[in-house]
């Protein structure tokens, strides 16, 4: 007679070193293979679109900081691009420029968060500070143009709450001198490392068409081979000025769309947002950073959905305006949850271990999953 | 030797064996813990651009203390599930693993806690110890983490032992000799005499024995460093996955048990293989004592020597640690039983071959 087994559940999070945040993952577990996972969300929810009913559109930015908290920068892009594609304004050049490399240097240090804690993950300590050292610098780069190191207020609609400081563009030039040589002492240190490409390569493979299906972007997206850029294909604010590359995963070490391909591509992200934050400092032009922004919004009864590259992908904000000062309705789009969402796939039939690395590489913030 | 030392003093030799047995725990062991936990916390910080302790002494070598100062004042936990006897007795029990092996340990010409002929094989055994101790911690905790963390660690351990054991197979087979003080013995002399070069006998076997001993010592090495659980076969306690492992539900003194048993337990092996590969206590120059004609300060000179080449080893697992990155469960598993175990194998007959020849 065979003996009677069941599977085990185990709760991962949300107290856990490794879930990234508060979440929780209901593991079903046979032996130490997993044979179901179900995410459980919601424990940081702290009511951001209802709040956002009651603020003025000016008064929402603060909030979109608090939303993917690390990339801040990105959130307050995006909001203010589509309350000033709701209103028909046209900012100065200036403060598309200056957005861009605020934007692009989120995103290096988005990308810096996310290897380094993917190292940690995987259980090399080392590279993690290695990380947040060099995304330090950038921090303390944002810290002296508007004084905050996380959440910033910095792009609000219509323009900046401060133009550069005088140093920026000097210091902006030394930090690309000083980081091109760390990313690849960041590639000796992990990306080649043999027990590291064993642990991603082949691992939580994500194939294109489930990709597609569960709508995935950004990074996640593109490592399973389909080269698909908002900043490139509905191009926004400056973006078209830059002459850039969109990597895609090819499948070095293994599959194409498995974990060490979602890792590397942001490695290679990072490479080309110091190019576009290169090309910027070049071009800039002189300007009034505050000219533009509006004395007053109440924009007409209206609605409108803009979106952008987020470090982590589609960042959309669909906004419906009923003619008074304060938004109607602020909807948004976040990759972080869209990405959570095909957790359950992929982590089927991996072992403990893998799940680790599974959820490190779809690289989520938890404060945007539940906003 | 110090039991006879005692013997004298005191007139009983009950006396004399305990204080020969507590030794060790007080004039190396503790220390040791002491000084490793402050080597790794500045090995590590050093590796990754930071300062680590500062404040609590010069460089915060005190810290240390007063962690463990912290760690005793600590409410002990016990959490209501538990099986409480088993709870409360796993700590011990691997500290008493971890200590047992030191008993055998040659540190010196002069001062061995108990020159047993049987010495590398009681090792071996007293450090079994350890695997039960674990899986007690593991499964009277009735934390799933811990229970995970248990079944890994045992399972690692029990399949390390067997290229351990196969390579101090080959090291008796040329040897000849199990008794550790004997080894060290008969590789006296200068550096060439040490086992991975070959070992102290001349002629033709000595230089074809070199590349297999070299192999024997990468593979012990790596058995070992997996037997302590260091990364990068620390996947018992990974903390990024098991959150701690078998030790999850332990707090204050009982977690310290674990932590300095781990810490005796790098030694230890670093000791081992010291011993077996790298002369022991043995100077790789000569002695000082030899040199001055005083002689009361070559088993001084001996301690010294081992504890310098232990440490260096210990210092190569914090190296490691801080930069390799962690197996998965099968890995390690296909590490041992794919590639260790069967090299392990090959070279212990070759090694046989050459020594019946």
């Amino acid at each position: 007679m065979a003996l009677k087994t069941e599977e085990m559940i185990l709760n991962m999070g949300p107290q856990h070193p490794s879930t990234h945040g508060v979440l929780r993952l209901e593991l079903e577990l046979e032996g130490e293979i997993i044979v179901g996972a179900k995410p459980h969300i919601g424990y940081l929810h702290r009511c951001f679109e209802k709040h956002c009913e009651a603020m003025s559109y000016p008064q929402v930015t603060p909030y979109t900081d608090r939303m993917d908290y690390l990339a801040s920068m990105y959130n307050e892009f995006g909001y203010a691009l589509a309350v000033e594609k709701l209103l028909g304004i046209q900012v100065p050049e200036r403060v598309e420029y200056i957005r861009v490399i605020m934007g692009e240097f989120q995103r290096i240090a988005s990308h810096l968060v996310a290897i380094g804690t993917y190292g940690l993950d995987i259980g090399a300590m080392t590279p993690f500070l290695y990380c947040f050292r060099d995304r330090e610098k950038i921090l303390s780069l944002f810290e002296q143009t508007c004084g905050a190191r996380l959440l910033y207020n910095y792009i609000w609609v219509g323009g900046l709450s401060h133009d550069l400081h005088p140093d920026f563009l000097i210091q902006a030039r030394d930090f690309i001198k000083y980081f091109r040589p760390k990313i690849k002492e960041l590639n000796d240190l992990l990306t080649n490392n043999k027990i590291f490409i064993d642990r991603t390569a082949n691992v939580g493979i994500l194939p294109l068409d489930l990709a597609i299906n569960y709508g995935i972007s950004g990074p996640n997206l593109r490592a399973s081979g389909f080269k698909w850029d908002i900043r490139k294909d509905d191009a926004y604010s400056v973006y078209n000025k830059f002459d850039f590359d969109i990597p895609v995963g090819k499948g070095t070490m293994g599959t194409v769309g498995d974990c060490w391909d979602r890792y590397y591509i942001r490695i290679l992200e990072m490479e080309e947002s110091l190019k576009i934050i290169e090309q910027a400092i070049e071009q800039i032009p002189e300007g009034d950073v505050t000219s533009a922004i509006p004395k007053r919004i109440k924009p007409a009864v209206g609605q409108v959905y803009s979106r952008v590259e987020n470090p982590r992908g589609e960042l959309g904000y669909f906004i419906i305006s009923d003619g008074s000062v304060n938004p109607f309705r602020v909807k948004v789009k976040g990759p972080s949850f869209v990405h959570l969402g095909i957790m359950n796939e992929l982590l089927k039939g991996y072992m403990i271990a893998d799940v680790i690395a599974i959820l490190g590489s779809i690289d989520i913030v938890l404060g945007e999953v539940d906003r | 030797m110090i039991y006879d030392f005692f013997f004298k003093i005191t007139g009983s030799n009950i006396i004399a064996s305990i204080i020969q047995s507590l030794l060790p725990l007080f004039i190396f062991i503790l220390p040791f813990a002491l000084f490793a936990v402050w080597l790794e916390r500045k090995v590590s910080a050093h590796m990754q651009d930071r300062l680590g302790p500062m404040r609590v002494g010069k460089h915060g070598w005190l810290q240390t203390i007063a962690d463990i100062l912290k760690l005793v004042q600590k409410e002990d936990i016990v959490p209501n599930e538990a099986d409480k006897p088993l709870f409360n007795i796993a700590p011990v029990l691997v500290f008493v693993g971890s200590y047992a092996v030191f008993a055998a340990i040659p540190f010196s010409g002069a001062f061995i806690g108990s020159n047993i002929d049987l010495g590398i094989i009681f090792i071996i055994a007293a450090s079994g110890f350890v695997v039960a101790g674990i899986l007690m911690a593991g499964w009277a905790s009735n934390n799933k983490y811990s229970l995970l963390g248990a079944m890994r660690s045992a399972a690692q351990i029990i399949s390390y032992e067997i290229p351990t054991v196969l390579v101090v197979l080959t090291i008796i087979m040329i040897t000849g000799t199990t008794n550790l003080f004997t080894l060290s013995e008969m590789q006296t002399g200068h550096f060439w005499n040490w086992m991975i070069f070959g070992g102290p006998n001349f002629g033709v076997a000595k230089f074809i024995f070199i590349p297999f001993m070299i192999m024997n010592f990468i593979i012990i090495y790596i058995s070992t460093l997996a037997e302590v659980n260091r990364t990068p076969f620390d996947i018992p306690e990974a903390e990024s996955e098991l959150v701690s492992g078998y030790h999850t539900e332990y707090s204050g003194m009982k977690f310290a048990m674990f932590f300095l048993a781990e810490y005796a337990n790098m030694f230890a092996v670093s000791a081992i293989v010291t011993a077996l590969f790298f002369g022991g206590y043995q100077s790789p120059v000569g002695y000082l004592g030899n040199l001055f004609g005083a002689h009361w300060l070559i088993p001084i000179e001996q301690f010294f020597w081992f504890t310098a080449k232990g440490i260096f080893f210990v210092f190569v697992q914090m190296w490691l640690r801080w930069t390799l990155p962690r197996l998965r469960v099968d890995q390690l598993m296909t590490v041992c039983w794919k590639y260790l175990i069967p090299i392990a194998f090959v070279n212990l007959i070759i090694i046989g071959l050459i020594t019946v020849l």
